[in-house]
């Protein structure tokens, strides 16, 4: 048995989100995706599982074209999907669950089925608990469970290791080991290098929605990095700007997000200066920004900007003493679908006049749509804009006089002309006095761009770097949770 | 340009549609649709009369349609709109019972505190979603219940008729206390508030930066905060500005129309009203015309009844047909428009 998907093209509006995958699975393997969050790994599952269908391309499995249209479709060809979050219906029992989709049985031979095939896997449910009282590993053992005894030879793990304990993923990674050894096709989907490297056969690295390359593990951690993040280019420097006093100081401060906790943090930015945030997704670095822009309570600590202590400020407080964030999410945290690039201006002027001046609000647009080399019109409307546009816009909505501006993924998904433009902005601004604080996952910009970057692994700083001295190498190695200096 | 030929041609399309399901529902039931036509176009503005009984139902219903332009603005589905309506309508007829001065003080104060009474009600629910985290539909459709009980309560409780006890209502309120009209029913100052009413709110879902906000927090709440807009602030300020103004059409219905405090005092203009704001597809400058509409199938509806032995609950049947199609073929009109792009981007 082989599974093979080949040239598969998906398109969401502009993102191409596969753009040409090309991949192939024997079986009794193990086999990794790895790539960072964006890389186009979700979507490529969810076309193999049969959630989306793709715009072109092929999937088959031994050598039999397969025409999927929903899950349904998938499973009975024999491909089940375990999804981040386990497709477990809370109110019903687990047995109910184990039911789903079943074909007809009494529930007697089920439960035995459901016992039978539990006990293979050093599992132990209750069939008559509601599911709401299992943890999230224990539905995922339940949906592991379920997809084999409706009949899967393929089995794919989206990201199964988030919140789940050390003993659920040790228990999950050897049941994953002996479906493999029974002579399944396990793909086990992942951002972080180190479960790829203890569980996986072969890995298939992606980036940017192609594939970049493949590898038979055991291999050296250099190349997977390097692929993930691309060649490490030669970096220029960004010349070091005059820097003022402190423009954001964080004292001993501890968040929790629910994903990621931080603890005991303390940083400081000065005006001028440009701090990276570097790490895998989920490090901590959003759980950072969230709370230095007020969005996230800190439960120790205090946050200074400039000398005012604002710990105790909400994120509208924040935003008036100069704290500005843009989060990745353009769209959904940002922008405002419907509403057109002059109508943001507006809201972003933060008016207390009664009426809108809309005569004049449009020729202002207009300038600004030029200052800020737009490509759209005064009454096009946020979603009709590419990426790199609505960075732009939004950036030209943010004062030219704040204090701080924290950014997460200011390039993520731009082509390289809106992100040349994007940094000469922000380096303009920084010129002027402002801190910068970004994330990002892509080694160069970090380089080239930070005066210091802060490298985080599993929540705590890992290592402080001096940005002129550092190397995509070593930068690489560290964020994989590995000091080598 | 397109967009607009398209909501046009969709208004169109749906109204055909519901003009053919409405006849074969008539043929069905035996009666002929053009006669029952003819008979709800003559019931709604075929006389004097009956033309200011049709412009006195407009009224509460552009009044609570105008607030739910504002609501749905703000992304909230207002559904406690009837019990601000029936709130408005108690707090007036308080004061109308309560309150003897001369007739302009009186109906003023009646006025002012029917919009009270309803921005009050509307604020409750606001509350109970922004600081409550309880849906505003849940909420609201609860609060409906207890304004109608309170309603009832009242008419046969404590302001009951001297000696009876009847859900035909109140006593009348005292004349002092009735809009002026000309002729028999008709209350120009009551047409004036909803004309205004549909203009100020025109006007401020265009023109201010309240209603530029307000659209901001309806469409994405995460993004207008994030640019720096307090979302519970437009909130809480949206279901106080519908819920004066339904309150408003509550009390314009008792001391305008009913003259007493009766059980079905909404007329149930509040549901109606939602369905008026999705046919206008939520724009403040097509619900005179729609509303307008829906009071002559309501009130021109009764002739069917009367003339017909037809079902009164039919021009329901006639508004809910309507809408639905409405929004039917809108829904059919987006997913084309999806497909469009897609093969767009495809080709």
């Amino acid at each position: 048995m082989s599974l093979e998907l080949r040239d598969i093209h998906k398109h969401f509006g502009r993102v191409r989100a596969n753009d040409g995958v090309t991949l192939r699975v024997e079986a009794g393997e193990l086999h990794g995706l790895l790539g960072e969050n964006g890389a186009g790994k979700s979507t490529l599952m969810k076309v193999l599982s049969g959630f989306i269908e793709p715009d072109s391309g092929t999937i088959s499995l031994d050598e039999t074209t397969l025409q999927m249209r929903s899950p349904r479709d998938a499973i009975a060809a024999g491909i089940g999907m375990l999804h981040q979050d386990p497709l477990v219906f809370l109110p019903f029992s687990v047995l109910d669950n184990f039911l789903l989709g079943s074909p007809p049985i009494d529930r007697d031979s089920a439960r035995g089925e459901l016992d039978r095939l539990a006990a293979d896997f050093g599992f132990s449910f209750d069939p008559d608990a509601p599911a709401r009282t299992l943890t999230v590993g224990e539905r995922q053992q339940l949906e592991i469970v379920r997809l084999l005894w409706l009949g899967a030879k393929v089995l794919i793990l989206d990201e199964p290791t988030t919140g789940i304990s050390a003993t659920q993923q040790s228990l999950l990674f050897e049941a994953l080991r002996t479906l493999a050894g029974q002579g399944m096709i396990v793909i086990f989907v992942s951002h972080k290098l180190e479960e790829i490297e203890v569980l996986c056969d072969r890995v298939t690295v992606m980036r940017r929605g192609r594939t970049v390359g493949e590898a038979t593990l055991p291999v050296a951690i250099d190349t997977l990095v390097e692929m993930m993040f691309g060649e490490a280019v030669a970096v220029t420097g960004r010349p070091p700007g005059v820097r003022g006093g402190p423009a954001l100081r964080l004292d001993g401060i501890a968040a929790d997000d629910r994903l990621t906790r931080l603890e005991d943090l303390t940083l400081e930015v000065r005006a001028g200066e440009v701090l990276g945030l570097a790490g895998l997704e989920g490090s901590g670095q959003r759980t950072l920004l969230r709370a230095c822009a007020g969005l996230l309570a800190t439960t120790a600590g205090t946050i200074e900007v400039g000398d005012r202590d604002v710990t105790k400020r909400d994120y509208h407080q924040r935003l008036a003493a100069g704290v500005h964030y843009l989060p990745a999410g353009r769209l959904e945290e940002g922008l405002i679908r419907g509403l057109t690039i002059t109508e943001h201006f507006q809201l972003a002027s933060g008016s207390n006049r009664f009426l809108v001046p809309w005569a004049d609000a449009r020729g202002d647009a207009e300038k600004r749509i030029a200052k800020h080399s737009i490509k759209g019109a005064s009454d096009t409307t946020a979603e009709a804009l590419s990426g790199g546009n609505q960075q732009r816009l939004l950036l030209a909505m943010v004062p030219p006089d704040v204090k701080v501006l924290l950014m997460e993924h200011p390039t993520r998904g731009l082509d390289i002309a809106s992100a040349d433009w994007v940094w000469g902005q922000l380096i303009q601004r920084v010129e002027a006095g402002t801190a910068v604080v970004f994330a990002s996952a892509d080694l160069d910009e970090l380089l080239r761009y930070s005066d210091r970057i802060v490298v985080f692994f599993a929540g705590r700083v890992f290592k402080m770097l001096d940005a002129s001295t550092a190397d995509a190498d070593q930068l690489g190695h560290l964020i994989g949770g590995r000091d080598v200096a | 340009m397109r967009a607009a030929w398209n909501r046009a041609g969709s208004k169109t399309i749906a109204v055909a549609l519901a003009v053919l399901v409405t006849a074969a529902l008539l043929l069905a039931s035996g009666a002929s649709p053009i006669e029952s036509f003819r008979l709800i176009w003559q019931g709604s503005v075929g006389s004097g009369p009956k033309a200011a009984d049709t412009l006195m139902a407009w009224v509460p219903l552009v009044l609570a349609a105008s607030g739910l332009v504002v609501t749905f603005a703000a992304g909230l589905w207002n559904i406690g709109v009837e019990g601000q309506v029936v709130m408005g309508a108690i707090a007036a007829s308080w004061v109308a019972r309560e309150f003897h001065a001369p007739s302009a003080a009186v109906i003023t104060v009646a006025l002012i505190a029917g919009i009270i009474g309803g921005l009050l009600w509307g604020l409750f629910a606001g509350v109970l979603r922004v600081y409550g985290k309880v849906n505003e539909i849940f909420g609201g459709l609860g609060l409906d219940f207890v304004a109608t009980g309170l309603v009832v309560y009242l008419v046969i409780g404590p302001w009951k008729r001297a000696g009876i006890a009847s859900t035909s209502g109140t006593d009348p309120f005292p004349k002092e206390a009735w809009l002026p009209t000309v002729g028999d029913k008709l209350a120009p100052i009551a047409i004036v508030l909803a004309v205004l009413a549909v203009i100020a709110v025109y006007f401020l879902m265009r023109g201010t930066f309240f209603g530029l906000r307000l659209k901001a927090v309806g469409a994405n709440p995460a993004s207008a905060y994030i640019i720096g807009l307090s979302t519970s602030r437009y909130l809480l300020s949206a279901m106080a500005i519908c819920g004066g103004l339904a309150g408003l059409g509550g009390a314009v219905q008792a001391i305008g129309f009913q003259h007493k405090l009766v059980p079905a005092i909404s007329g149930g203009y509040g549901f109606l009203a939602i369905l008026v704001v999705l046919l206008a597809g939520f724009r403040a400058s097509l619900i005179a015309p729609i509303a307008f509409f829906f009071v002559m199938i309501s009130v021109g509806g009764t002739q069917l009844s009367l003339r017909l032995g037809l079902n009164s609950s039919l021009g329901g049947v006639v508004q809910g047909t309507l809408v639905l199609l409405t929004v039917l073929v809108g829904g059919w009109q987006v997913r084309r428009a999806r497909q469009r792009v897609r093969l767009e981007a495809e080709g």
